[in-house]
C-alpha cells in the first residue's frame, strides 16, 4: 500500500473510534506527534491505535503497566497530548 | 439508462450498522440460517455503543420492589406524552427477557450480595408511578455498552455472521413500487462500489450527533442511514428532538455518565448551592436530563456560573467515600483527570449540557419495521437503535433506555425479517436496471468538482449553525434565520471539492460522503425545530413559556403529533401520536414535573 494510503487508514483507524475521547486523543497526536516519530515509535503507535479504547484507556490512565519501555514512551506522549 | 454496471452480491438480509442494534438483529437472523451480510465503518466492537456507561434498564425489581408498568410510565412522562404507547408498552415489558437473554449471552453484569443482576437508580426512574427514584438500571461496572457489544458480536462469531468491516453503506436501492431491495456501499481499502442484494434491510446506523458543534457523540456519529433514507424519499419523523446530556466536560463535550448522579453526585453554582433542589424538589440531582439541562443553563444565563467566563456548573463527588468512586465509576475519574484536568475525588468537574442523543429518526412500528406516513410498512426496509423512531423516546428519552431500545427493537426487527421472509418464498425481487445512477452519478460528481467548498470547513459551518440556532433552548428569530443558512451551507455541501482523487483508502472522499448525510439531518432538524411553536420534551423554545394553558410551555391541542421531514420539497406534514397501549390502559396526558 502507498504511503499516504496507509496514513489514511490509520488516520481513519484513530478518529473513528468508539469514544470521543480516543477520537480526541488519537487524532491529536497524529497531527501534532506522529511525522516526528522515530519508526520504532510510529510501530508503537499503530499498535496502540489497533487496540480498543477500553483496553488503551487503562495504559493512557496508567492504570495498567506498559509492556516495555518503548511503548511506554509513546504512551508518555499520548498522554500529554493537549486536547484543548 | 444505466451506462456503468457494478459488482452485486446476494444475501437473504443486509444490516448496516454493527453497533448494540446491529448485532442483536444480526443474531436473530444467522441463528435462524439466513445469510446475512453486516456492513459497517469499522470493527464491530469499535461501535459507539461502547460510550453507553451507565446500564440498560429492566423492572427486574432485584434490589427493591418494581414493575413494568411504572418503567413504561416513566418513559411515557419522560417522552412528555410524544412517544407511542403501544411501543414503550412492547418495550417496557420485553425489558427482563432482553436482559436475561443477554446474560445467557455471556454479558457480565454486576452482581448483588445475593447473586442477583446488581441495579442502580438512573434519573427519571421512578417506582410506583412517579412516587420516588427505583433501582432499575442493570450495570457492568461504568462499561455496561463495552460489555453488551462484546457478547453480542461473540454470539454473532457462534452463528457465522458475515461481516464486512471498513465499508460504508452509500444509498438505499428501492424500485418503483418503494420496495427495498439493498443498498449500495463502498469498500473503503479498494474504493470499489458495491451492490447488496437483499431480500430486507435493516438499518441500524446510530445517531448523528456530529451535527452539533459540542457533542459528546464519537466522530462515527455521522447519520449516514437517516442521510440515505432521506435521499430514498423516506420521511425523517421528529428530527427536532435532540437530548443536550446536562453533564458534558466543558470544553472537550467528553461525557459524564449520569450514573455519577445515580451514585450520588450533586450539580452546584458559583454559590457553590445545591441548585437542583429549587428546580426539581423531589428527584433534585436525579430529575429528567432536560429538566437538568434547563436548570444549568438557566443558573449560567442567570450568572451564578463558575470559571473565569462563569460559563459552566460544577459536578460535585468530593464528599463521596473515595472507595465507592474507584470501585463504582473508574472510568469518570481517568475522564475527568484527562479532559478537565481535575481529580473529581479532590475537587469538582466542571460540566454543561451537550449534545448527545437523537430521539427522532426513521419512522418505525414497534415490530422494527419501517413505516410510511400512512402508518402502512416500507416493504424490505427495517430498523432499530438511535437511527429509528418507534417511538419510544417521544420528545426526551430516559437514560439507560437506550441500550433497552436496541436490544429489544433489534431482536424484533429481525423476527420481523425472518417472518416476512418465510412468508414470501419467491426470493429476490429484480433491481431496477438504473439502481446504481443516483449513487455513481454522487461520487463522479465529487471525483470531478472544480472550485468547490472545502469538507471540513462546511462540515464546521453547519455544526456551528446548529448549535448557534438549534441548541438547548430555542429562540425563534434564530431558528427561521438558521432554516434559511442551513439551506446556503446544504449548496456548499452539494460542491464540496476534494484533493484526493486515489481509490484505496481515499478518506477525504469518506468524510464527504459523511456529510451529504450530516445536512439531510441538519436541514430536517432545524426546518422541524422552526416549525413546532411549542416546547415539549428536549425542545424548549422561549416564545413557548410555562403558562397556566399550557404548562411548561407544552401545548397538547395543537402539538400531540409526530412530525414528518420530506426532504423532497424540504417540506412537513404529521401523523399522530399513538396513546393506546397494548393491553393496558393509556397513561392521561398531565403536566410533567418531577
Amino acid at each position: 500500500m502507498e504511503a499516504g494510503a496507509e496514513l489514511n487508514r490509520l488516520r481513519w483507524r484513530c478518529t473513528r473510534r468508539a469514544m470521543l475521547e480516543m477520537d480526541i486523543l488519537l487524532g491529536s497526536f497524529l497531527d501534532k506527534h506522529y511525522a516526528g516519530l522515530t519508526p520504532e515509535q510510529a510501530a508503537v503507535f499503530v499498535a496502540l491505535a489497533d487496540m480498543e479504547d477500553l483496553e488503551l484507556w487503562p495504559l493512557i490512565t496508567g492504570k495498567r503497566e506498559c509492556e516495555n519501555s518503548l511503548q511506554a514512551e509513546v504512551v508518555a506522549m499520548l498522554r500529554n497530548v493537549k486536547v484543548k | 439508462m444505466s451506462k456503468i454496471t457494478i459488482p452485486v452480491r446476494k444475501f437473504d438480509a443486509v444490516i448496516v450498522g454493527a453497533g448494540g442494534a446491529g448485532l442483536r438483529a444480526a443474531i436473530q437472523l444467522s441463528e435462524a440460517g439466513l445469510k446475512t451480510a453486516v456492513l459497517s465503518k469499522v470493527f464491530p466492537t469499535r461501535s459507539h455503543t461502547v460510550a453507553a456507561q451507565g446500564g440498560v434498564s429492566a423492572s427486574l425489581g432485584n434490589s427493591e420492589e418494581d414493575h413494568w408498568h411504572w418503567h413504561m410510565y416513566d418513559t411515557v412522562k419522560g417522552s412528555d406524552w410524544l412517544g407511542d404507547q403501544d411501543a414503550i408498552e412492547y418495550m417496557c415489558r420485553k425489558a427482563p427477557e432482553a436482559v436475561v437473554e443477554l446474560e445467557h449471552f455471556g454479558m457480565p453484569f454486576d452482581r448483588t450480595d445475593e447473586g442477583k443482576i446488581y441495579q442502580r437508580p438512573f434519573g427519571g426512574h421512578m417506582s410506583n408511578f412517579g412516587e420516588k427514584p427505583v433501582r432499575r438500571a442493570c450495570a457492568a461496572a461504568d462499561r455496561t455498552g463495552h460489555a453488551m457489544l462484546h457478547a453480542l458480536y461473540q454470539r454473532n462469531v457462534r452463528a457465522n455472521t458475515q461481516f464486512f468491516v471498513e465499508w460504508m453503506a452509500l444509498d438505499l436501492i428501492r424500485d418503483a413500487e418503494g420496495q427495498v431491495l439493498g443498498v449500495i456501499a463502498l469498500e473503503m481499502e479498494t474504493g470499489d462500489v458495491v451492490a447488496f442484494h437483499a431480500k430486507a434491510t435493516i438499518f441500524a446506523t446510530g445517531g448523528a450527533g456530529r451535527i452539533y458543534y459540542s457533542s459528546t457523540n464519537a466522530f462515527i456519529n455521522t447519520g449516514d442511514g437517516l442521510g440515505m433514507a432521506a435521499r430514498a424519499g423516506i420521511a425523517l419523523e421528529d428530527m427536532e428532538f435532540w437530548q443536550f446530556h446536562p453533564t458534558g466536560v466543558a470544553g472537550a463535550g467528553v461525557l459524564i455518565t449520569e450514573g455519577v448522579r445515580g451514585e450520588g453526585g450533586i450539580l452546584r453554582n458559583s454559590d457553590n448551592e445545591r441548585f437542583m433542589e429549587r428546580y426539581a424538589p423531589n428527584a433534585k440531582d436525579l430529575a429528567s436530563r432536560d429538566v437538568v439541562s434547563r436548570a444549568m443553563v438557566t443558573e449560567i444565563n442567570e450568572g451564578r456560573g463558575c470559571g473565569p467566563h462563569k460559563d459552566f456548573v460544577l459536578l460535585d463527588i468530593t464528599h463521596l467515600d473515595p472507595a465507592t468512586i474507584m470501585k463504582r465509576l473508574p472510568g469518570i475519574r481517568e475522564i475527568s483527570i484527562q479532559f478537565a484536568g481535575i481529580d473529581p475525588i479532590k475537587a469538582p468537574i466542571p460540566v454543561v449540557p451537550t449534545c448527545h442523543y437523537q430521539m427522532g429518526g426513521i419512522p418505525t412500528n414497534y415490530h422494527g419495521q419501517a413505516v410510511n406516513p400512512d402508518g402502512s410498512t416500507i416493504k424490505g426496509f427495517y430498523a432499530a437503535g438511535e437511527c429509528a423512531c418507534a417511538s419510544v423516546h417521544g420528545a426526551n428519552r430516559l437514560g439507560t433506555n437506550s441500550l433497552l431500545d436496541l436490544l429489544v427493537f433489534g431482536k424484533s426487527s429481525g423476527d420481523s425479517v425472518i417472518e416476512a421472509i418465510n412468508a414470501d418464498p419467491k426470493g429476490l425481487k429484480e433491481l431496477p436496471a438504473d439502481f446504481a445512477d443516483r449513487t455513481l452519478a454522487r461520487l463522479n460528481r465529487l471525483n470531478t468538482q472544480k472550485g468547490g467548498a472545502s469538507v471540513n470547513e462546511t462540515r464546521l459551518e453547519m455544526q456551528r449553525t446548529m448549535q448557534k440556532h438549534c441548541g438547548v433552548f430555542r429562540f425563534k428569530d434564530m431558528l427561521v434565520e438558521g432554516v434559511s443558512k442551513i439551506c446556503d451551507i446544504e449548496k456548499a455541501v452539494h460542491l464540496t471539492e476534494i484533493g484526493d482523487k486515489s481509490q484505496t483508502w481515499n478518506t477525504a472522499r469518506v468524510e464527504a460522503l459523511e456529510l451529504d448525510n450530516l445536512i439531510e439531518v441538519a436541514k430536517s432538524t432545524m426546518v422541524s425545530a422552526e416549525a413546532r411553536k411549542e416546547s415539549r420534551g428536549a425542545h424548549v423554545r422561549d416564545d413557548a413559556p410555562d403558562t397556566a394553558a399550557n404548562p411548561n410551555g407544552r401545548d397538547d391541542e395543537v402539538w400531540l403529533k409526530h412530525s414528518l421531514w420530506h426532504r423532497e420539497g424540504n417540506r412537513l406534514s404529521y401523523k399522530p401520536v399513538n396513546l393506546k397501549p397494548l393491553s393496558v390502559e393509556t397513561i392521561a396526558l398531565k403536566t410533567r414535573a418531577y
